[in-house]
C-alpha cells in the first residue's frame, strides 16, 4: 500500500480574521498530497481540539497574527494533553518574533514559521516528521 | 509533544478494545478507526463484524447538490434541530481530492464548527482519493462506526457532481437533493443522474429572485417521472444562512423516515445499499488481483513494446496478455 | 450599465498617426540595427520582465506605445478633469501632504501618550488602530476577546475610553482617521461626543472612519453582519455625516488590505474602485443628492514596492474615478470627481530578517506614493512586520517624510513623472485592466453578488498563491530572505524592543465593569430599544447610536442588538 496520507488541521484561533498565510499554507499542504481540514477564522481553542480529535489528524496548523500566539499554544497543548491527542505534531505559523519562540517550544509546539518562512519548508518537515513517527 | 511514535497501523490495536471503545463512544476510537477504514486496513475487517450486530437504528440522510448550493450550511441547521430534539448527529462530509497530487481541501467542517465542541455531534471529513481506494466502502464503513456508536441521525453530505458521489447517497434511507437558482446547471444535474434517487427537493437560497423559476421546473420534472408508490415527493424552498426553511426540511427528514418504517421499506434500502456495495467491493478486489496478476507476469512491458513498434495493435495485445494469464476470453 | 474601456487610443488626426508611425518605424530599426548587435554580446538577464503584479515590461517605451493618447482628455492638467495628474492646482508647492502615522495599543492612555509622541515629532495627523474586539464589536470580556485586548490596537469599550484616547487632542483642528470596519457607526458617535465634549461644534469636527465593509468580505474578515444590511450601515453613516458632520469623511474605500491579502496592482484598483461606485450608488439609490456624498468619500491605498507601477496605478485610479463618478454616476460638482487618497506603505515587503532593510523599502514606497500624488501618508516602521512598532523605529518612519519633503526635491513640482512614456504606458495599462475587471463584476451582478460568491476572494487567492510561488522558485527575489541571507541571532536590539503591557487586559475589563456599574441603565436599555427598532424599521440607526454611546452603552451591547436584527456573516471558503 501507498503511504498513508497526511491529515492536517488548519486552524486560525482568536479573532484575527488575516487568513491569507493560512490560506497559502492550506493550498501548499494540499499540493504536497495532504488532506486539509480547514475550520476557518474566529475558532475557540476547545473547537479547533475537537476537529483535530474527530479528524484524527496527524498534525494541527496554528496560524497568529494578532500577537495572542503564546495565550493560544498554551490553551491548545492543554486541551490536546487532557484529550489524549498530545502526539499530534503541532506547528505555528504568522507575525511570531523570535523571541518568543522558545517559550512556544515549551509549551509543545514543535515549529514556529515566521514572517519569510518558505511553505517548502513547512512541508518538507510536515513530510520528515511522519517518515519518522510513521515508520513503526 | 510530538515526541512519541503514533500507532498508526492496526496491528498494535486489538479489534476487541477497537469496537468497545466504539461502542462507549470514546472519540479518538472512533476517529482512528474510520482512518482504518479509509485506508482499508486489515484492522477493519476484523473490528466490522464486531460492530455490525449494532447497527441498524441509525436514520441515515443523504444530503447531496452542485458545489456552492449551501450544502454544508444546511447540514449544519440540520444538526441544530436534531440536537435541539436531543438526538445524537453524525456526519460524514465528503469532497474531491486532487486527481493529481492526491491531496485535498476539506472545507465542509468550517460550516459546522460551531458543533464541534457538542458532545451530541461527531463530524468527519472524507477525502474523495482515489476513485478505487473505495470512497464508497470508506464511508459506510464510517456510518456503520457511527451507527454503533449511538448517533441516531446520521448524514452524508456529498457533492452531486459524478456517479461516484451519486451512488454514495443513493444508499441513504433519505436522499437529500438541493437545488440553487441562479447556478443555471443545477438543473441539469439533477436530470443527469439525482432526480432518480431524490426522496426530498430542496430549493436553497430561496430569497433569490428566480427560485420560483426552479420549483417550478423542479414539479414538472416529477410530472414527467413516474410516481413513487408510498411517497409524494415534496419540494422546499430554504434560506440556510438563516435558517428559513429549516424546520418544514426536518419535518419532512421524519416524515419519510416514519412512511419507510411503515411502507417496510426501512430494510429494502439497506439491502440495495449493501449489493451494491458488495458488488463494489468485488469490483475492487477484482482491479487489484489484475494488477498484481499482471505486474507479477512480467508481460506487459513486452506487448507494450510490440504495440509501439508496431508489430501488435492494442487490442490483439490484451487478448494476448489476458490468456496468457490464464483465463479464457468472455 | 456597461461603461466602455476608455484608454488612449481614440484617433486624432493623420499628422499624430504619421508620426506614431514613423517612431514605430524608427524603433523597429533601432531593434535590427543596433539592439539585435548589443544583444549578441550582453544578453539579458532574464528571459522576460514583468512589473510585481505580472505585467510585461518592455525594452523601453516611446510616443507609439501611447498611441493616439489624448493629453486634453487623458492627462491635463492638476486640479482638473480627469485629475490624473492630482487633485489640487498646486499640489505639494502650496502644501505638503500630511504625514499621518497609525497608532495604537494597550489601552487608551498608551495610544494617547503614543500620539503626543508623534505630534511632537512633526506629524501632522493622527490614525487610529483598534484592537481585534474593538474591530469585531466585541466588549474586552468576551469569551473570545480575552487573548486579543489591546494587542494588535487600542481597546474601546464604552465613551469613557474614547475621552482618554482622544485627552488633550483637538479635534476641530488635528484630523483624526479611525481604521475601523464594521463598528465605524459606533466610534464615529464617540468621535462627535468627544468633540462635543471638548466644546467642539459638529460642524467644525474633522477626520476620517474607515468604515469600508466590502473589502472585510473580500480581504481581511473583520466582518460582523452579512453585506447587504452592512452597506446600509455605511449608507446610514454617509447620510448622518452629511447632515450633521459636514467637514467629517464617513468612508474611506480601501485598497490597502485588498493588496496586502494578495491581489495585484489592478485587482487593487479594481476591487476597490468598485467597492466606492458600491457605496455612493446605495446612497443615490436611498435618494441623497448625487452630488452631496462623493466629495466626502476618500481612499486609502497601499504603495507597493514596484515603484513605476505603484506610480502608475495612483494615477490611473484618480482618472477611473473621476469617469465613473462623472460619466457612470452622473455627479455634476467636480468635487465629487476628486479622488482623494491616503497612501500607505506595503506591510507585506517587510521582512522579518535583516529588519533594517525595511527602512529602505519603506523609503521607496514613500517616494512613489509622493510621485504619485497622494494626500496623506502612513510610512510603515521597519519592526512593523512582527509588532507594534518601538518608539525608534516610528521616529525613523517619520524622519523619512520629512527628508523626502524637504530635501529630495520631490514635492518641488506636480506631477513629475507625467509624459514617462513607460508611466504614462502602465498608467493606461492599469486603467484598462481595471475596468476591464470592474466591468465583469458588473456582468456578475455587482459587488456584493460577486462578494456572495467569493468570485473576488477567489481571484484574490489566486494571486496571492502566484506570488508566493514566484518568490519561492526564486523568480521574485526578496533581499534577506531568498537572497543574500544571512544567519541571524533574531535577538532584536534593546532600542527596538517593544511589548504592550501585560496588565492592559486586566485593567481595561475593570474599567469597563466600573462603567458598566456607574451608568444608568434605563437610559442604556432605552436607547438599544429604539436603535433595535431603527435597524428593523430601516430608519438611520444614528441618532440612537449616539443616544447609546452617551448613555455610556458597550461596544458590544450596540453591536449585539444589530446581530439580532442583521444575523451573523459567515465567510465563504475559498482557497
Amino acid at each position: 500500500m501507498s503511504d498513508p496520507i497526511i491529515r492536517v488541521v488548519v486552524a486560525k484561533p482568536g479573532m484575527d480574521g488575516h487568513d491569507r498565510g493560512a490560506k497559502i499554507i492550506a493550498r501548499a499542504f494540499r499540493d504536497a498530497g495532504m488532506e486539509v481540514i480547514y475550520t476557518g477564522i474566529f475558532q475557540t481553542p476547545e473547537q479547533i481540539v475537537s476537529a483535530v480529535i474527530q479528524e484524527d489528524a496527524d498534525v494541527l496548523g496554528l496560524s497568529i497574527l494578532s500577537g495572542a500566539h503564546v495565550h493560544y499554544a498554551q490553551e491548545i497543548s492543554r486541551l490536546l494533553r487532557e484529550q489524549g491527542a498530545d502526539d499530534v505534531l503541532f506547528v505555528m505559523g504568522g507575525t511570531i518574533s523570535k523571541a518568543d519562540r522558545p517559550r512556544l517550544n515549551e509549551l509543545g509546539v514543535a515549529a514556529v514559521f515566521g514572517p519569510g518562512a518558505r511553505t517548502g519548508d513547512v512541508v518538507k518537515f510536515v513530510r520528515d516528521w511522519a517518515a519518522e513517527h510513521r515508520a513503526a | 509533544m510530538s515526541g512519541e511514535p503514533r500507532p498508526l497501523h492496526s496491528r498494535r490495536d486489538d479489534p476487541q478494545a477497537l469496537a468497545a471503545g466504539v461502542r462507549r463512544g470514546d472519540l479518538r476510537t472512533i476517529a482512528r478507526l474510520i482512518t482504518f477504514a479509509e485506508r482499508d486496513e486489515a484492522a477493519v475487517a476484523q473490528v466490522m463484524p464486531l460492530l455490525q450486530p449494532h447497527t441498524g437504528r441509525a436514520h441515515i440522510v443523504g444530503i447531496t447538490g452542485a458545489p456552492g448550493c449551501g450544502k454544508s450550511t444546511l447540514v449544519d441547521q440540520v444538526i441544530a434541530i436534531a440536537r435541539a430534539a436531543t438526538l445524537r448527529v453524525g456526519v460524514v462530509a465528503v469532497d474531491p481530492s486532487s486527481p493529481f497530487t492526491r491531496g485535498a481541501i476539506l472545507a465542509d467542517r468550517l460550516r459546522m464548527q460551531r458543533h464541534s465542541t457538542d458532545t451530541g455531534t461527531f463530524i468527519r471529513s472524507l477525502a474523495s482519493r482515489d476513485e478505487l481506494g473505495g470512497l464508497s466502502a470508506a464511508t459506510w464503513d464510517t456510518v456503520r462506526i457511527l451507527d454503533a456508536a449511538g448517533y441516531d441521525v446520521i448524514l452524508i453530505e456529498t457533492v452531486g457532481a459524478g456517479q461516484l458521489e451519486t451512488d454514495i447517497v443513493a444508499g441513504a434511507h433519505t436522499v437529500v437533493v438541493v437545488a440553487v437558482p441562479g447556478l443555471g446547471d443545477s438543473i441539469q444535474a439533477i436530470k443527469a443522474g439525482l432526480m432518480e434517487i431524490a426522496d426530498i427537493f430542496v430549493v436553497n437560497m430561496a430569497d433569490r429572485p428566480d427560485a420560483a423559476q426552479v420549483v417550478n421546473d423542479l414539479r414538472d420534472m416529477l410530472r414527467l417521472n413516474p410516481d413513487h408508490p408510498t411517497w409524494e415527493i415534496p419540494i422546499l424552498t430554504t434560506v440556510a444562512t438563516v435558517g428559513a426553511g429549516l424546520p418544514e426540511l426536518w419535518a419532512a427528514i421524519e416524515r419519510h423516515r416514519a412512511n419507510l418504517r411503515e411502507s417496510g421499506a426501512w430494510a429494502g434500502r439497506l439491502k440495495n445499499q449493501a449489493r451494491a456495495e458488495l458488488l463494489k467491493s468485488l469490483d475492487r478486489q477484482w482491479h487489484h488481483h489484475v494488477q498484481e496478476r499482471v505486474a507479477a507476469s512480467g508481460s506487459l512491458a513486452r506487448l507494450a513494446e510490440e504495440v509501439a513498434s508496431k508489430r501488435l495493435d492494442t487490442h490483439s495485445a490484451a487478448t494476448l496478455l489476458w490468456e496468457e494469464l490464464g483465463w479464457k476470453q468472455r | 450599465m456597461e461603461t466602455k474601456v476608455t484608454s488612449a487610443t481614440g484617433k486624432d488626426g493623420r499628422d499624430t498617426d504619421a508620426a506614431v508611425e514613423a517612431i514605430a518605424q524608427a524603433h523597429e530599426e533601432w531593434r535590427r540595427a543596433v539592439l539585435q548587435a548589443s544583444l549578441q554580446r550582453f544578453s539579458r538577464r532574464k528571459p522576460g520582465f514583468a512589473t510585481l503584479s505580472g505585467i510585461p515590461i518592455n525594452d523601453l517605451y516611446t510616443p507609439a506605445d501611447l498611441g493616439h493618447q489624448d493629453f486634453a482628455r487623458d492627462i491635463g492638467f492638476p486640479g482638473q478633469y480627469p485629475y490624473t495628474r492630482g487633485v489640487h492646482a498646486t499640489m505639494y508647492r502650496s502644501r505638503l501632504w500630511t504625514i499621518r502615522q497609525v497608532a495604537g495599543f494597550g489601552s487608551a492612555e498608551d495610544t494617547n501618550q503614543r500620539y503626543k509622541y508623534l505630534l511632537a515629532h512633526g506629524e501632522t495627523g493622527l490614525s487610529t488602530d483598534f484592537d481585534l474586539p474593538t474591530l469585531l464589536g466585541r466588549d474586552s470580556d468576551h469569551l473570545l476577546a480575552m487573548a486579543e485586548v489591546g494587542k494588535i490596537g487600542v481597546a474601546i469599550d464604552t465613551l469613557r475610553d474614547a475621552h482618554i484616547l482622544w485627552d488633550g487632542i483637538p479635534l476641530g483642528e488635528v484630523s483624526t482617521s479611525m481604521t475601523i470596519t464594521s463598528p465605524a457607526f459606533v466610534l464615529t458617535a464617540m468621535y462627535e461626543a468627544t468633540a462635543a465634549a471638548q466644546g467642539v461644534s459638529a460642524d467644525r469636527v474633522t477626520g476620517t472612519a474607515q468604515a469600508d465593509i466590502l473589502k472585510e468580505y473580500t480581504a481581511q474578515n473583520e466582518y460582523i453582519y452579512p453585506p447587504e444590511p452592512s452597506v446600509r450601515l455605511v449608507v446610514d453613516l454617509m447620510e448622518y455625516c452629511a447632515r450633521r458632520l459636514p467637514r467629517f469623511n464617513p468612508v474611506s474605500v480601501s485598497g490597502y488590505h485588498i493588496r496586502e491579502a494578495g491581489a495585484t496592482a489592478a485587482q487593487e484598483l479594481a476591487f476597490t474602485l468598485a467597492d466606492g461606485y458600491t457605496y455612493a450608488k446605495a446612497a443615490v439609490d436611498r435618494g441623497l443628492d448625487v452630488d452631496a456624498l462623493p466629495p466626502r468619500i476618500s481612499f486609502f491605498f497601499d504603495v507597493h514596492i514596484d515603484f513605476f507601477e505603484e506610480i502608475a496605478k495612483l494615477r490611473a485610479a484618480r482618472r477611473i474615478w473621476a469617469r465613473m463618478m462623472r460619466e457612470k454616476l452622473g455627479a455634476r460638482d467636480p468635487r465629487s470627481w476628486m479622488l482623494r487618497m491616503h497612501c500607505q506603505t506595503a506591510g507585506v515587503s517587510l521582512t522579518a530578517q535583516q529588519v533594517e532593510n525595511n527602512i529602505v523599502r519603506t523609503t521607496v514606497e514613500a517616494l512613489a506614493a509622493v510621485l504619485g500624488g497622494t494626500q496623506s501618508l502612513h510610512t510603515n516602521s521597519m519592526d512593523e512586520a512582527f509588532q507594534i512598532p518601538s518608539e525608534k523605529a516610528i521616529k525613523i518612519a517619520v524622519r523619512t517624510q520629512q527628508i523626502l519633503a524637504h530635501e529630495t526635491g520631490a514635492a518641488d513640482v506636480v506631477d513629475p513623472l507625467a509624459g514617462s512614456y513607460y508611466v504614462e504606458s502602465l498608467t493606461n495599462r492599469i486603467e484598462e485592466e481595471a475596468w476591464s475587471l470592474m466591468n465583469e463584476i458588473e456582468r456578475r451582478g455587482g459587488m456584493v453578488a460577486c462578494i456572495e460568491a467569493g468570485f473576488i476572494q477567489k481571484q484574490i487567492a489566486n494571486s496571492a498563491a502566484d506570488f508566493q510561488r514566484a518568490v519561492e522558485a526564486g523568480e521574485q527575489t526578496i533581499v534577506g530572505m531568498n537572497a543574500y541571507v544571512e544567519e541571524e541571532s533574531g535577538e532584536l536590539s534593546d532600542d527596538l524592543f517593544f511589548q504592550v503591557d501585560p496588565a492592559t487586559t486586566e485593567r481595561q475589563i475593570a474599567r469597563l465593569r466600573q462603567v458598566r456599574a456607574e451608568r444608568r441603565g434605563a437610559d442604556v436599555s432605552r436607547a438599544l430599544s429604539e436603535l433595535k427598532q431603527a435597524a428593523k424599521n430601516g430608519r438611520n440607526i444614528m441618532p440612537s447610536v449616539t443616544d447609546a454611546v452617551t448613555a455610556y452603552a458597550t461596544i458590544g451591547e450596540i453591536c449585539d442588538v444589530l446581530r439580532e436584527v442583521f444575523g451573523e456573516y459567515k465567510a465563504l471558503s475559498i482557497f
